[in-house]
């Protein structure tokens, strides 16, 4: 009877089969998945990373509901050029906080994760207005909708309740706030500023989408984009911290 | 009809519970629709309460319809294959090809001509990708999967499908989840992780559906006349189990609220990166390889009427590449904040994976060993046998991307773009054409295919596609790569980004031409189809004597 026979036993029993094939293709899995909940050097502590705000939010959320992910990516690489055409290489840190990640996998469109601060969200929203008017060469569509649809301040407390309950940081009073803080963020010189800002560290408060009497999904997409790599201040960075 | 026939006839405990379930399902969809939050929302528990209402009342209609009996296991001592499933589910894999290639033609012209957004929400780009993606894997591919696996099953065991409404359940509850994965994504709702776009909803719909398959399956297995298993369906269980455990972990979200279609995943940042691309990569292992290797294991001996290579070969294929499979996926995620640890296992388990697919395509071509003469003769085989080739293809350019220092040229380029279609254009879909064109005439009892000289075209027209599409995406993809990297002799990068973008037009182009021909050779595939089922020619029931299992 040669080992060859022996695999009879997986020919001739379907439930036998059945948990042969669960074993093998769970070892895979299990051996890297597992450890990146609790290896620490996964995700080091980096200072600045906090919570996205209400509108940040709900500006992820459009990105998300757009596709914007099948043509950008978030993610730069530790390689020369990509430091210096992006800027600084992306920490697991920065993106502790995204549900559901948004490092993508091609680039279409340059890269996104430190496009924060680098245009004005005049360019921005001409350049969701349509890309060929600022960027003649460019094949992104055109997002002229965006200007167009109200963004509803209520529903966002709903959002955070469930991230809360998922392990982000969010306080009851942050979620109390949710819709207030929505409307100060999206409004410029708005008195609750401050109150916004230290429950927000380095929030960018301001009227993005041009337009102060409307509040837009524009406004919320623009104040994610101005976000998106700024929470961490590279000048204080010490990327040896962590080295153990 | 007589008071005694009436009588004797009762429903069976299927019948009455799946009625009973669709019709609550349906009461509970209308009180959602009600209070939804969103009216794209609303649709979907508008589409879900009227097919759930006309699932129960197709129920209770089909038991007045049918005979006293339900229909038996054999007749004569022959099995009575339950066929209906599998050939709606055939058809149904027709209709998507051409749909998915159709959507990939449009998108590819899009990022051509931008023009053809057309300033339209739900026919921008980022919208459509992953209505092709989804259409040509889920919906063509999957259908292909479930019908042939369904035939093979049954003729393998030599037994009736399992079940008398499931495998309806399975065939039709698959397409519904499409309908609503599909309109979701132009609605603009989606979860936003690449080939797991489908909110909770359309997910746990998918998992009530996947596990009737299982059942339906497993339990056809069971019931086999034959001592043992076939191998083509190890593979198809294979398939089946671990598509639903990836399915699972990767899809594990919270709803925002039963009225609200957005969710937030369990897992995040980096660790939800790591379990999408876990599941992500096998998706192309066990959707798009090991369930397309059990068509290749089924089909391809059938037609050459040869027995498979190797026996010892498939045991040592199958184990080694499931086992592989599950380790590759960290590839995704070179250079990015994985940790290295995790990027290094993913690459040398990719490199690994090289051999068990190599033996996997070795076992194929060999099948024909004494019967390479019909390549000439019979296009069908051709096809599939060329499917083969490019599965070896695909599968020594993956563990070659895999490794990092190719990888940190080929991400994010177009040259990934090129991989994926030479697996999906050159195997996944001409193993599925091959099966379908085999299927086609033994379903429908016919003698043949209606024309030999239309699939010969099909097989001309879209090869050529393939290799205008998959030349183009290298170049475009090396070349941008290379742009990307590019110095100037002052240490200057040499190009804007957008200089890389325009540079990209012409093999653009040149890909939508390629993917027109691919379209053409589906469309004259339909065709061809359509006139074979449509045809006088029948056959008297064909008895073709069940394979004999490997061994």
């Amino acid at each position: 009877m040669s080992l060859w026979s022996r695999h009879k036993i997986f020919e001739t029993n379907s439930i036998i089969l059945l948990i042969g094939v669960l074993i093998v293709i769970s070892i895979g899995g299990l051996v890297e998945i597992v450890p990146l909940f609790y290896l620490k050097s996964t995700i080091e502590k980096v200072e600045g990373v906090r919570p996205y705000t209400p509108l940040e939010l709900a500006g992820r959320n459009v990105y998300v509901r757009e596709g914007c992910y099948n043509c950008h990516s978030q993610m730069i690489r530790p390689l020369r050029d990509e430091v210096e055409r992006y800027g600084h290489y992306s920490l697991a840190a920065e993106s502790m906080y995204d549900r559901p990640f948004q490092w993508g996998s091609k680039r279409t469109g340059p890269d996104l994760a430190r496009v924060g601060n680098k245009y004005s969200d005049e360019w921005h929203r001409d350049h969701l207005n349509d890309p060929r008017a600022v960027v003649p060469g460019s094949i992104m569509p055109s997002y002229p909708w965006l200007t167009q649809r109200e963004l509803e301040p209520s529903l966002v407390a709903d959002d955070m309740k469930v991230q809360a309950a998922l392990g982000v940081p969010y306080s009851p009073e942050m979620i109390a706030k949710a819709a207030t803080d929505l409307r100060t963020q999206a409004t410029t010189d708005d008195p609750d500023a401050a109150a916004l800002a230290s429950r927000y560290p380095k929030v960018q408060a301001r009227d993005f989408d041009g337009n102060p009497q409307r509040l837009t999904e524009a406004d919320a997409l623009i104040a994610y984009l101005q976000m998106l790599g700024t929470q961490v201040d590279f000048k204080l960075y010490d990327n040896k911290a962590n080295v153990r | 009809m007589t008071q005694a026939a009436t009588s004797q006839k009762s429903m069976t405990f299927g019948e009455a519970g799946s009625a009973l379930a669709f019709a609550a399902l349906a009461l509970l969809c209308i009180i959602i629709a009600a209070k939804a939050h969103t009216p794209e929302y609303a649709f979907h528990a508008y589409l879900f309460a009227a097919a759930s209402g006309w699932a129960a009342f197709k129920i209770v209609d089909r038991y007045y319809d049918r005979p006293a009996l339900l229909p038996p296991l054999t007749i004569n001592g022959k099995p009575n294959y339950n066929m209906g499933p599998v050939k709606f589910a055939t058809i149904a894999g027709v209709f998507w090809g051409v749909a998915g290639f159709v959507i990939g033609l449009l998108i590819a012209s899009q990022l051509a001509f931008p023009a053809l957004n057309f300033d339209t929400a739900w026919l921008s780009f980022g919208r459509m990708r992953p209505l092709h993606t989804s259409a040509v894997i889920f919906a063509f591919g999957g259908n292909v999967l479930i019908a042939t696996s369904l035939y093979v099953v049954q003729r393998t065991s030599r037994a009736r499908l399992v079940g008398d409404i499931a495998p309806w359940f399975v065939v039709l509850g698959y397409n519904f989840f499409i309908v609503i994965a599909g309109t979701g994504y132009l609605l603009g709702i989606t979860q936003g992780k690449e080939y797991a776009e489908p909110e909770w909803y359309a997910d746990l719909w998918l998992t009530v559906v996947w596990v009737a398959y299982l059942l339906v399956f497993l339990g056809t297995v069971m019931r086999r006349k034959e001592p043992h298993i076939y191998v083509a369906n190890w593979f198809y269980l294979a398939f089946i189990l671990t598509i639903a455990v990836l399915h699972l972990g990767n899809n594990a979200t919270i709803p925002v609220s039963i009225f609200s279609p957005k969710s937030y995943i369990v897992w995040a940042g980096v660790q939800d990166a790591m379990v999408q691309w876990w599941y992500g990569h096998n998706a192309v292992g066990f959707f798009l390889t090991a369930g397309f290797l059990a068509i290749m294991y089924y089909f391809i001996p059938k037609r050459a009427e040869r027995p498979v290579y190797s026996y010892r070969l498939s045991i040592i294929h199958f184990w080694a590449l499931i086992f592989l499979y599950i380790w590759a996926g960290p590839h995704h995620l070179h250079y990015t904040a994985l940790p290295d640890w995790a990027q290094t296992l993913g690459m040398t388990f990719s490199i690994m994976l090289w051999m068990p697919s190599w033996g996997g395509m070795i076992n194929g071509l060999m099948t024909l060993s004494g019967a390479w003469d019909k390549l000439r003769t019979d296009p069908v085989l051709r096809m599939m046998v060329v499917s083969v080739a490019f599965y070896g293809m695909a599968t020594f350019e993956g563990p070659l991307m895999s490794v990092k220092a190719v990888n940190s040229l080929s991400h994010y380029t177009d040259w990934t773009i090129g991989h994926v279609h030479s697996g999906a254009l050159g195997w996944v879909a001409y193993v599925s054409f091959g099966a379908i064109y085999c299927l086609v005439p033994w379903l429908w009892n016919k003698e043949r295919l209606y024309s030999m000289k239309a699939v010969n075209w099909h097989f001309w027209i879209s090869t050529l596609g393939i290799v205008l599409y998959i030349s183009s995406m290298w170049v475009a993809g090396i070349l941008q790569g290379l742009m990307w990297r590019a110095y100037t002799s002052l240490g200057f990068l040499e190009y804007s980004f957008i200089e890389t973008v325009e540079a990209m037009h012409p093999f653009y182009v040149i890909r939508a031409l390629g993917g027109a021909l691919f379209v053409g050779g589906s469309l004259i595939m339909a065709w061809n189809v359509w006139k074979t089922i449509t045809a006088a020619q029948d056959v008297a029931v064909e008895v073709t004597p069940a394979l004999a299992a490997a061994e």
